[in-house]
C-alpha cells in the first residue's frame, strides 16, 4: 500500500496525545486498531498530516464492571477481547453475541470497539449494540472530560460528535436491572462482510413484563437507528406473538434502507422485521425456561 | 535384490508431501515481488476513471517535476515506438497505453517510473488527463443496439460492436429432431462475470542490460514460452536475447496467461532507462483490468421424447468480451470449447451459435479454471438437465441415468465433433447417490416440507475435455499445443528435470518427480524439477486448462522411457550380456533367468559417465516433446444438499458429495486438494461471487469488500470419492483434473436451491444466488435473471 506522506507519533500518555491533538487539530488522526483508518490511507481517501498512534498508551485496553455493574470498555479494548471475555456471557448477552459477528478473526485481533464507534460507519455493528443498551462515550479534550450518549454520538456517515482535539477514551454501558436478555442478528453475505442488515435486541424483564427494551438497526440508514417506537411498544408489556409482531413492524418502519448491491430496500426492511421477530422470540423462549 | 518399493520412493499413487511447501510455508518462496535487482526502479500505472471517453489532453509536466520521478510514459510516446497497441492471443489488438480514447474503467493511460513506488504513485496523481465522456456500453444488449457507439473505432472495417460469430453442429439434423419431439424444454440464463483473483497480483521486473543487449523479464506468467514468442514478434529484439523467467507464482487460474500492458510498459521503460524496472499491480488493478471469466448469456432448448430420451440440443451464446478480444484460447475456436456441452450424454443432434460483443468493460472471458469456457458449457448443460427433468416430471437421477453414455459406448463421437475417450458414468452417479443417501433424502425432504422447511438436492454430472492439443486442432497464434520435458541423470543417479509447463501452486515439483520415480525407480526426492525459465526449460505451452499432467506429464513419462532405453544398453554392458537378455523391474535391470545378477538405475547412471561401452555417446540425458493424440475426458458427479430459509433467502449447504474419475491418480493428495479448491470456487460462484458494472460503466467488485471470496467459515465440508477409468491414450492413464470441480460444481449447488423451491414456480435464479435474489424469487414466484443489479433508487 502506498499512502500519501504522513508524520507518525506514538505518545506514551494521554497527556502527550492530547498535546499533539491540540497542536495539529484537524490535521491529526488517531490510530487505534487501524482496521478502518488504514484502508482509507491506502486508497488515499484520508491523507492526514499526522497519525497519533495511541497503542502505546497504558491503561486503555480494559473492559470491566464497576461495583454497581456499569460496564466500561477502554479505547484499546480489541474486538477479540470482547469475543473471548469471561465477563460478558450471562450478564451482557447482547455484547457477547455481537462480538463474534464483527468482521473476521484477523480484523477482530486488532480493531477496537471505541474505534468502531468513532469511525461512525452506518454499517458498523457496535453502534447498534450501544444504542440498544443505552450506552455512552467518554471523551477527553482540551477542556476536560465529558460523556456523550450513544444516541447523540454519530452525526451521520463517518461523522461523530467529537470536537477537534478530543479523544474517546471509553465506552460505557449502564447496569441492567432484572432478568437480562439480548442478542445480535446479522445478515452478511460471508464472514467479514458488513451487514446487509443487522438488529440488536436487549431486554430487561421483571417476571413476564418487559421493563426496558432496546432495539437498534445496522446498515439500514445514514446512521445506526434506535427503533424507539418498537421499544416503547414492548415496554410494560409481556412478550406475546402480538407484541412481538407489533414491535417487528414498528422497527421495520423505522428503518431507512437504500437499495444497493446487497439487496433492495424492500428486502432489507423485511429482514429487519424478521430479525426483530426472531430476536424477541429467542428471549421469549429464554424467559419461559 | 528386488525391485524398489514404489510407494517408498514416492512413485505412482504415493500421497507424497509437496516439496514446494517447505519454502512456501516458511516465507522462502521467490515471487516476482521478492526480486530486487541493483538500481531497480518502480513503476505505477495511471488508470482511466471513466468507462468510455475521448482523451483530449494529457499533461505530465507536474509529474516530471517530482524529485525521484525518472520517466513518464504516455500512449503517444509508446506510439512513437509502435508499441501503443499490441496483438492479443485471439488475433485482436489491445491498447498498451491509451492514445485516442479510453474504453473501460481502469484502462492503462500512463505509467510513471520512479525511485520508489510511493513517488511513482505521487507521480500518477500529478498527471492531468482531460476526458470527453462518451456513452458507455455495459452489456451485449446495449452493444447490439442500432444507435450504440462503436467501441472499436480504431479497427479498420469495424462497423458494429460484434467481436466474432461462430457456429458448430448440424443445424438441419437438429431441426429435424426438434420436429419429432414430445416435449421441448427451454432455458435462458446468465453466467456472471467473475474474476480469478489470485492472491498474488500480476507484476514484472524487466531488466534490459545495455552492455549485453539482453532483456530478462521476471514475470507472473503461466506460459513463459508463449510470452517470449510474443515479445520476439512485437519488439525488435531477437528471440535469443529475450529471457522470460516465471519464478514462484501465487496462483494463476488463467488470470496470468494473457500479455498485459504493464509487462510491456515496464519492459520499454527498462530499455529506455537501461535499468531494471519493477511493476507490481495492486489488488484493485488486478480486479479491474486483468483477465476475468464468463459473462455469458445462454439461451437454449432440448428436444425430448416422453420416455426421457434426449433427441437434440440447441443453444445460442452471447459473450461480453469487454473492450478487447484478449483471450488466450485455441485459435480455431472463438468461444473456447463451449461445444463440449452435453458430451457425457447421448443427445443425438446438436447445434450451437455464438456471438462475441465488445463492451466498455475490462477485456477477457476465458479465465478462472474454466478450461476454455467449458465452465459455462457444463453449467448450462446441468441446469438444462434439471429443467428438462422437471418438465418431464421425471426424477433428476433417473433422467441422467437414461441419457448418460454407457460404458461400452467409448470412444464416443459427440454431435459437435469431439471424441470422448473413456468412462464409467453410471457407476460414478450411483456411488454419488449412495453416498448422499438419495432415496432417504427424498423422504426426509417431503417430510420437512410438511413442517415448512425447504430442503433441496442438486446433481451435476459431466465430462470435460482437458489437455489441449492435439496439434492438428489446437494452436495459439499458430503455435501447436504440445509440451515438453528434458531429463538429465547425473552420475550418482540424481537428476534434474526441466519441463515446459509452469506451476502456479499445483505442485508440479512434487508430481513430476513421482512420474520419474515410477518410470525409472529413481526416488522422487532425488529429482529436482525446474520450470519457467525460457533460457533453460524446453519450449512448452504452459499451464492452464488442466493440461499439465495430460501433456507435460506424458512428456515426462516419454523422456524417462528414453532414458530407460539407454540405461538398458548400459546395463547389458555392465552385466556382460546382450540387451535382449536384460529384464526391467522398478529401479533395476537383471539378467533373464538369473534375477540376482542385476544393475540398478544408479549403477547404469554411473556407467554412463565412467564406463560406457565403446562407441556409445557418453552421458544420460534426453528430451521429449509430446503431442497428445486426443484430449483426456475425466468424469465427475457432484451432489449437494441445502436448506433454504424462505424468510431471508439465506441457504445453507448441508452436504457435498464429489465422485471424480480422473483416471490414474499420480499423487492422490494433490488431486484431492485440486478438487476441494475447485468445489470451494464452485460454491463461491453459486453463492456470492460476481463483478458487475453500473450504468455509467463503473465497476462493482474492485476490492475484496465488494468482490467476495469465501472463507473457511462458510465453505462447506466436502466428501470425496473416486473411480478410476485409466485414460486409454495417456502413457500413465492419467486425465486432467484441475478444473473439474470448478466446472461441474456450481450446478450442483444451484440445482439444489432450485429443488428446494420446486413448488414455487421459480424455474431459474441466475448466479450468484444471493439471499435477496432467492427471497425475491420466492416472494414473487418468478425467475430472477441477469447480473445482480446495482440499484440506486435512494
Ligand atoms: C475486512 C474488514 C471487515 C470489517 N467488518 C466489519 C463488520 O462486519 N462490522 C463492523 O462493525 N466493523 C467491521 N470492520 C471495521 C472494524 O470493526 C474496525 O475495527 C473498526 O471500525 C475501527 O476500529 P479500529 O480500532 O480499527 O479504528 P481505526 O481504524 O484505528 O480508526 C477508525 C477511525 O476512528 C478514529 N478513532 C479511533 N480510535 C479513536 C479514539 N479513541 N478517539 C477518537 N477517534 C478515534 C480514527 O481516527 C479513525 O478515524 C471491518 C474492517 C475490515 C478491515
Amino acid at each position: 500500500m502506498y499512502p500519501s506522506r504522513f508524520r507518525y507519533e506514538a505518545p506514551r500518555s494521554l497527556d502527550e496525545a492530547r498535546a499533539l491533538l491540540t497542536r495539529f487539530g484537524d490535521e491529526a488522526k488517531i490510530l487505534a486498531g487501524g482496521q478502518s483508518l488504514v484502508p482509507l490511507l491506502k486508497l488515499r481517501f484520508a491523507a492526514p498530516e499526522l497519525l497519533v498512534d495511541i497503542n502505546n498508551i497504558p491503561g486503555l485496553d480494559h473492559h470491566r464492571e464497576d461495583a454497581d455493574g456499569t460496564l466500561r470498555i477502554g479505547a484499546l479494548c480489541r474486538h477479540v477481547s470482547l469475543e473471548r471475555s469471561a465477563l460478558l456471557p450471562g450478564r451482557h448477552p447482547l455484547m457477547a453475541s455481537a462480538a463474534p459477528l464483527i468482521a473476521d478473526p484477523i480484523v477482530r485481533n486488532r480493531g477496537t470497539l471505541v474505534g468502531s464507534l468513532c469511525h461512525s460507519d452506518p454499517q458498523g455493528d457496535w453502534a447498534s449494540v450501544l444504542l440498544a443498551l443505552g450506552g455512552s462515550i467518554v471523551a477527553l479534550g482540551p477542556s476536560g472530560r465529558r460523556t456523550i450518549p450513544a444516541s447523540e454520538f454519530s452525526l451521520g456517515p463517518f461523522q461523530n460528535a467529537l470536537l477537534p482535539g478530543e479523544i474517546a477514551i471509553e465506552a460505557v454501558v449502564p447496569a441492567a436491572q432484572g432478568h437480562v436478555s439480548g442478542s445480535y442478528l446479522k445478515l452478511e453475505r460471508r464472514v467479514g462482510d458488513f451487514a446487509t442488515a443487522g438488529v440488536a435486541v436487549a431486554l430487561e424483564m421483571s417476571g413476564d413484563t418487559v421493563t426496558r427494551a432496546g432495539i437498534a438497526l445496522t446498515g439500514v440508514g445514514p446512521s445506526n437507528i434506535a427503533a424507539t417506537a418498537a421499544e416503547q411498544a414492548l415496554t410494560g408489556r409481556a412478550l406475546t406473538t402480538d407484541t412481538i409482531d407489533e414491535a417487528a413492524e414498528l422497527a421495520a418502519a423505522a428503518a431507512q434502507p437504500r437499495s444497493d448491491h446487497r439487496g433492495s430496500a424492500a428486502y432489507k426492511r423485511h429482514v429487519v422485521a424478521t430479525f426483530v421477530r426472531r430476536g424477541l422470540q429467542r428471549q421469549e423462549v429464554g424467559a419461559a425456561a | 535384490m528386488t525391485a524398489v518399493d514404489e510407494v517408498k520412493i514416492g512413485g505412482m499413487g504415493a500421497s507424497r508431501r509437496r516439496v514446494e511447501d517447505a519454502r512456501f510455508v516458511r516465507g522462502r518462496g521467490n515471487y516476482v515481488d521478492d526480486i530486487k535487482l541493483p538500481g531497480m526502479l518502480h513503476m505505477e500505472v495511471l488508470r482511466s476513471p471513466l468507462a468510455h471517453a475521448t482523451i483530449t489532453s494529457i499533461d505530465t509536466s507536474k509529474a516530471w517535476e517530482i524529485p525521484g520521478v525518472r520517466l513518464v510514459l504516455t500512449g503517444e510516446m509508446m506510439a512513437q515506438r509502435n508499441l501503443a497497441w499490441m496483438p492479443t492471443l485471439s488475433y485482436d489488438t489491445q491498447a498498451v497505453l491509451a492514445t485516442d480514447k479510453v474504453r473501460f474503467q481502469g484502462q492503462e493511460v500512463c505509467v510513471v517510473i520512479a525511485d520508489d513506488p510511493y513517488i511513482a504513485k505521487d507521480g500518477c496523481e500529478a498527471i492531468v488527463v482531460d476526458y470527453e465522456p462518451l456513452p458507455p456500453v455495459v452489456n451485449p444488449l446495449q452493444s447490439r443496439a442500432a444507435d450504440a457507439p462503436i467501441i472499436r473505432d480504431d479497427k479498420e472495417g469495424q462497423t458494429d460492436n460484434t467481436c466474432y460469430r461462430w457456429e458448430v453442429g448440424d443445424r438441419a439434423a437438429t431441426d429435424r429432431a426438434f420436429a419429432t419431439a414430445d416435449v421441448v424444454s427451454k432455458l435462458k440464463l446468465h453466467y456472471p462475470r467473475s474474476h480469478p483473483s489470485p492472491i498474488e497480483c500480476c507484476g514484472a521486473v524487466a531488466d534490459y542490460n545495455p552492455a549485453t543487449q539482453k532483456l530478462s523479464v521476471f514475470m507472473t506468467t503461466q506460459a513463459p514460452h508463449i510470452i517470449r514468442a510474443a515479445f520476439a514478434l512485437v519488439t525488435e529484439l531477437p528471440e535469443h536475447m529475450i529471457r522470460i523467467i516465471s519464478p514462484d507464482i501465487g496462483g494463476g487460474f488463467g488470470n496470468k496467461v494473457p500479455v498485459y500492458p504493464g509487462y510491456v510498459a515496464a519492459t520499454l521503460a527498462s530499455i529506455l532507462l537501461g535499468k531494471p524496472v519493477k511493476w507490481i499491480e495492486d489488488k484493485t488493478g488486478n480486479l479491474i483490468s486483468t483477465g476475468f471469466g464468463r459473462d455469458m448469456y445462454l439461451d437454449g432448448e432440448m428436444a425430448l421424447r416422453s420416455d426421457g430420451k434426449i433427441l437434440a440440443v440447441r443453444m445460442h451464446a452471447d459473450t461480453d468480451q469487454g473492450a478487447f478480444f484478449s483471450d488466450a484460447q485455441p485459435s480455431k475456436f472463438k468461444i473456447g470449447l463451449m461445444h463440449s456441452a452435453f458430451a457425457c450424454y447421448d443427445v443425438g443432434a446438436g447445434h450451437i451459435t455464438a456471438q462475441g460483443h465488445y463492451t466498455n468493460k475490462a477485456p477477457g472471458g476465458v479465465a478462472y479454471r474454466c478450461s476454455f469456457r467449458v465452465t459455462e458449457a457444463m453449467f448450462f448443460q446441468e441446469r438444462m438437465m434439471q429443467a428438462a427433468a422437471v418438465d418431464l416430471g421425471m426424477d433428476q437421477a433417473e433422467f441422467r441415468r437414461r441419457n448418460l453414455l454407457h460404458d461400452d459406448a467409448f470412444p464416443a463421437r459427440t454431435p459437435f465433433g469431439f471424441l470422448v475417450d473413456s468412462g464409467q458414468y453410471g457407476k460414478c452417479l450411483q456411488i454419488g447417490l449412495d453416498a448422499i443417501g438419495y432415496d432417504q433424502f427424498k423422504i426426509d425432504q417431503a417430510e420437512a416440507r410438511t413442517r415448512g422447511r425447504r430442503l433441496g438436492i442438486g446433481i451435476s454430472t459431466m465430462t470435460e475435455p482437458l489437455g489441449a492439443g492435439n496439434s492438428r486442432e489446437y494452436d495459439i497464434l499458430g503455435i501447436k499445443m504440445f509440451d515438453s520435458a528434458e531429463l538429465r541423470v547425473h552420475m550418482t543417479g540424481k537428476a534434474i528435470l526441466r519441463v515446459g509447463a509452469k506451476s502456479q501452486g499445483q505442485g508440479h515439483e512434487t508430481t513430476w518427480g513421482q512420474i520419474v520415480a515410477h518410470e525409472l525407480g529413481i526416488p522422487a526426492a532425488d529429482v529436482i524439477v525446474e520450470e519457467g525459465d525460457t533460457d533453460t526449460a524446453p519450449f512448452g505451452m504452459g499451464t492452464y486448462a488442466s493440461r499439465s499432467t495430460p501433456v507435460a506429464g506424458a512428456a515426462i513419462a516419454m523422456v524417462s522411457r528414453k532414458i530407460r532405453a539407454k540405461a538398458r544398453k548400459l546395463a547389458a554392458h555392465l552385466l556382460e550380456v546382450s540387451e535382449e537378455d536384460v529384464e526391467w523391474e522398478l529401479g533395476r535391470f537383471y539378467v533373464r533367468g538369473a534375477p540376482e545378477r542385476g544393475a540398478t538405475i544408479q549403477e547404469c547412471a554411473m556407467a554412463a559417465y565412467s564406463n560406457m561401452p565403446d562407441g556409445m555417446e557418453p552421458g544420460l540425458e534426453n528430451n521429449a516433446y509430446y503431442d497428445p493424440p486426443n484430449l483426456t475426458w475425466p468424469f465427475a458427479c457432484y451432489i449437494a444438499t441445502v436448506e433454504v430459509d424462505p424468510a431471508t433467502g439465506v441457504w445453507d449447504v448441508l452436504r457435498v458429495v464429489a465422485v471424480d474419475d480422473c483416471g490414474v491418480r499420480i499423487n492422490p493428495m494433490i488431486v484431492e486438494g485440486q478438487i476441494m479448491g475447485g468445489l470451494t470456487e464452485a460454491y463461491a460462484a453459486a453463492s456470492m461471487q460476481f463483478q458487475t458494472y453500473d450504468a455509467d460503466g463503473n465497476i462493482v467488485g474492485s476490492n475484496y469488500m465488494d468482490y467476495l471470496l469465501p472463507t473457511a467459515w462458510e465453505t462447506p465440508g466436502f466428501e470425496l470419492h473416486e473411480v478410476v477409468t485409466p485414460c486409454p491414450h495417456h502413457p500413465l492413464g492419467a486425465k486432467g483434473v484441475g478444473e473439474c470441480a470448478t466446472v461441474g460444481g456450481p450446478a450442483a449447488f444451484v440445482n439444489a436451491v432450485h429443488d428446494a423451491l420446486s413448488d414455487t414456480g421459480v424455474r431459474n435464479i441466475d448466479m450468484p444466488l444471493l439471499p435477496d435474489r432467492v427471497w425475491q424469487a420466492v416472494q414473487d414466484g418468478q425467475d430472477v435473471s441477469g447480473m445482480p443489479p446495482v440499484r440506486s433508487d435512494a
